[in-house]
């Protein structure tokens, strides 16, 4: 490998990053983009949950459960109706996600010392949104239950009694359960395998499609130095954008950093090297433009956005899915970024991804030095 | 007019179907991404792993570690000792709670004074975090309940033996039903907004490249000196695309359908009609793209900046509700968020024209609107 051919590819290829000001403006505008869009509209937080609720009882009893519900900041009544086509059609029309009913004789049933049950109708087809509208709902009926019982009890038993166990909860890393904190880190992973597929997967075949690959040949390159000249000079953009990443999440988003820089820019580097010979070895697989981008999105942002655990937690996935996640991976990249914004942690404990992404790196290197050769040929 | 149209068509469609792998591409994506948000994204908490730290070691607490694993919902899979032994496995990412029962705790129990149990939750997916500190919150208090009743009745018994049966005390349950979705599948609020989506990717960009490409290879000049009107070749390009959109619309609602059993409960036919509504945007949007770009891979970039902002903004995976105002506002302007509500809607609920026709107006003044738009700005590009 000569050093001087290498620089010869490397500047050639930065004049056509830098030539083509379009390109690689979107280039650099795209980690900005992403951040606000997914730090300012990626929110899996539920709150203020819309709600109608239909009293058939219209005692005390039944505006005081009314009223734990207003007091919760967690819904919003909308309103009070008197029939349930009018959550049917609040409903169909999205304009509320839940519906409490309180049955005729539940004041009678809570004076007897029975059971009375409250009616909650949810809107299912967002099923996260659901299942934790459900949640909270249940948990501001148990507590106002409980509430009900000890009061009850106290005044007959004529004695003080609290409630008896207490669920302290206490949560580490992301304390305030923000999304952002949770969002940004991750979509690092995201940003960098998107210019492995905007930027790199185009530029080999390009040189196919435009007939300059011919002229090339003539020269004395060898493969090899051209998937390395080539790589690098995507990967100062792709550390550039990695950067505006950091700096964006950190001063304009406030996520917490708890880790070691010089760590992050460690990972990132071995991480884009991986992704970067990827997005060439698809160039020089495909044929055209159109399909090296195809296969370039479907191999890598596809990929980078759901299989990472970067929003979508790994855990829940089928037990196929999750062996398959093992092969990405943006999984490890997110794995440690995540690891050290939000927790601190350290090369003891993340070597194992660190060591993944070197060995997928020396992979796709040697696969597209090789699958360069043979086209070559 | 027709004669030069059909021939155009015919160019597209041979040029479109002529090389093997170009036919996979046109299939496979909306496949690939079919099967990723059926089965891999998924929201739902189920066998959380969790460490479970029992500092009392009395039957009230192996009482309450029971009741943990016999919901399904938490997995023991490993016991802490020591706070040490806590911070490796949550650093670790080992489990993501670790629940911690205090010394004493059977004890406070028994006097009926307040004792609390302590639940560690790694906090670094909000969501999950939020699901699973909900469910043990559920278990904690189901405990605390049956425990009080078990006390309260003793109580009242030791003194008035005969009183038993005043010893009932009042509850209040929550029946919840949940409407469409009764098993809280995410697939079925997944699957239904990929239909969407792929329609949208697909025409997107596939008429902006077929444009652009014919540009940056140079062959658009051939076909301007051709006595082909700049209107004729619009459609001779649009109308390919409408028809492979239309096509992987059919095949995703089949595949959802027998595959994934998401349910159907509205006319297919209206959901094909506003595909066709919504088409008019996207391919308009292509339009107006493939005038803005000269070569293929800035019309890639501009539509990827199109497309993206579309997707997220639309609640097809982060629920609208949840944003801040502004951008709230924001995604009024966005035609795939109607779409979306439309296809879901149609899917899901069963509505029908009677609850979505202002969805449907404003895709079709939208896409009226950018067609229009569109057709001037590529005429005078041509000439």
């Amino acid at each position: 490998m000569s050093y001087r051919r290498l620089r010869a590819i490397f500047v050639k290829e930065l004049h056509h990053i830098v030539r083509d000001a379009r390109s690689l403006g979107l280039a650099l505008a795209m980690p900005v983009l992403m951040l606000m869009l997914y730090g300012y509209a990626l929110s899996l937080d539920v709150d203020r949950i819309p709600t109608l609720v239909y009293d058939q009882d219209q005692t005390e009893a039944s505006r005081d459960l009314v009223r734990q519900f207003q007091g919760s900041r967690f819904f919003d009544i909308r309103g009070f109706v008197d029939n349930y086509g009018a959550i049917e059609r609040g409903v169909d029309r999205n304009r509320i996600l839940m519906g409490l009913v309180i049955p005729r004789n539940y004041s009678k049933h809570v004076g007897a010392g029975r059971t009375a049950p409250v009616q909650i109708l949810l809107d299912g087809s967002d099923s996260n949104t659901a299942s934790i509208a459900k949640g909270y709902a249940e948990s501001v009926v148990r507590d106002y239950s409980l509430e009900l019982r000890t009061d009850m009890l106290n005044r007959r038993g004529g004695e003080h009694s609290a409630v008896p166990v207490d669920a302290r909860l206490r949560v580490w890393y992301n304390s305030s359960l923000e999304s952002k904190n949770y969002v940004v880190p991750g979509l690092m992973a995201v940003i960098l395998m998107i210019i492995a597929a905007q930027l790199t997967s185009l530029t080999i075949a390009r040189e196919w499609e435009m007939g300059t690959m011919e002229q090339l040949l003539s020269t004395p390159l060898r493969p090899a130095e051209m998937v390395l000249g080539k790589m690098l000079a995507y990967f100062a953009v792709g550390l550039t954008d990695a950067a505006i990443v950091v700096l964006v999440g950190v001063f304009v988003f406030q996520v917490p950093f708890r880790g070691s820089v010089p760590l992050l820019a460690l990972s990132t580097c071995v991480f884009l090297f991986g992704t970067l010979f990827w997005g060439i070895f698809i160039s020089t697989a495909a044929k055209t433009q159109l399909q090296a981008y195809q296969m370039g999105l479907l191999s890598t942002f596809l990929p980078g956005l759901i299989l990472s655990g970067f929003v979508w937690a790994i855990e829940s996935m089928p037990k196929v899915i999750q062996a398959i996640t093992y092969i990405v991976p943006a999984r490890y990249f997110v794995t440690i970024v995540k690891g050290i914004f939000l927790k601190g942690a350290g090369i003891r404990v993340l070597w194992g991804e660190l060591a993944f992404l070197a060995l997928y790196a020396a992979i796709m290197f040697i696969l597209a030095t090789r699958k360069l050769s043979q086209k070559l040929v | 007019m027709w004669e030069r149209i059909r021939v155009i068509l015919r160019k597209e469609f041979i040029q479109a179907f002529r090389e093997p792998r170009m036919r996979w591409l046109l299939f496979a994506p909306p496949m690939i991404q079919l099967i990723v948000f059926g089965f891999a994204v998924n929201l739902d908490v189920d066998h959380a792993r969790i460490a479970w730290m029992d500092m009392d070691r009395t039957p009230e607490s192996r009482d309450l570690r029971e009741r943990f694993e016999g919901t399904g919902l938490f997995d023991v899979v490993a016991l802490a000792r020591s706070e040490q032994d806590v911070h490796q496995l949550l650093d670790r990412g080992r489990v993501q709670a670790v629940v911690r029962v205090l010394p004493g705790f059977a004890r406070d129990l028994a006097r009926g004074r307040s004792t609390e149990v302590q639940m560690l939750v790694d906090g670094t997916n909000s969501n999950t975090a939020s699901l699973i500190s909900g469910y043990a919150g559920e278990i904690a208090a189901g405990f605390a309940s049956d425990r009080m009743a078990l006390q309260q009745n003793g109580r009242v018994l030791a003194r008035s033996p005969g009183a038993a049966a005043n010893a009932s005390v009042p509850q209040v349950v929550a029946r919840s039903r949940v409407w469409f979705n009764p098993d809280l599948h995410s697939r079925n609020y997944f699957v239904p907004g990929v239909v969407a989506n792929i329609i949208m990717m697909v025409t997107l960009m596939l008429t902006t490249l077929a444009i652009v490409r014919e540009k940056e290879i140079g062959t658009m000049e051939q076909l301007m000196v051709t006595p082909m009107r700049p209107i004729e070749l619009m459609l001779g390009k649009t109308l390919p695309f409408a028809a492979v959109g239309l096509l992987d619309a059919t095949l995703i609602t089949s595949a959802a359908l027998l595959v994934f059993r998401v349910p159907l409960h509205g006319s297919f036919l209206l959901l094909l009609f506003c595909s066709l509504l919504f088409l008019m945007t996207s391919l308009g949007a292509g339009l107006l793209l493939s005038t803005i770009s000269h070569t293929q891979q800035q019309a890639m970039m501009s539509s990827f900046f199109f497309s993206t902002p579309a997707f997220m903004l639309s609640g097809f995976a982060f629920p609208i509700r949840n944003m801040p105002l502004p951008v709230q506002y924001l995604s009024y302007l966005n035609p795939l968020r109607y779409f979306i509500e439309i296809v879901r809607g149609i899917f899901l609920k069963g509505v029908g024209v009677s609850v979505l026709w202002p969805q449907m107006a404003i895709l079709a003044v939208y896409g009226a609107a950018v067609l229009t738009l569109s057709a001037l700005r590529f005429h005078k590009k041509l000439d």
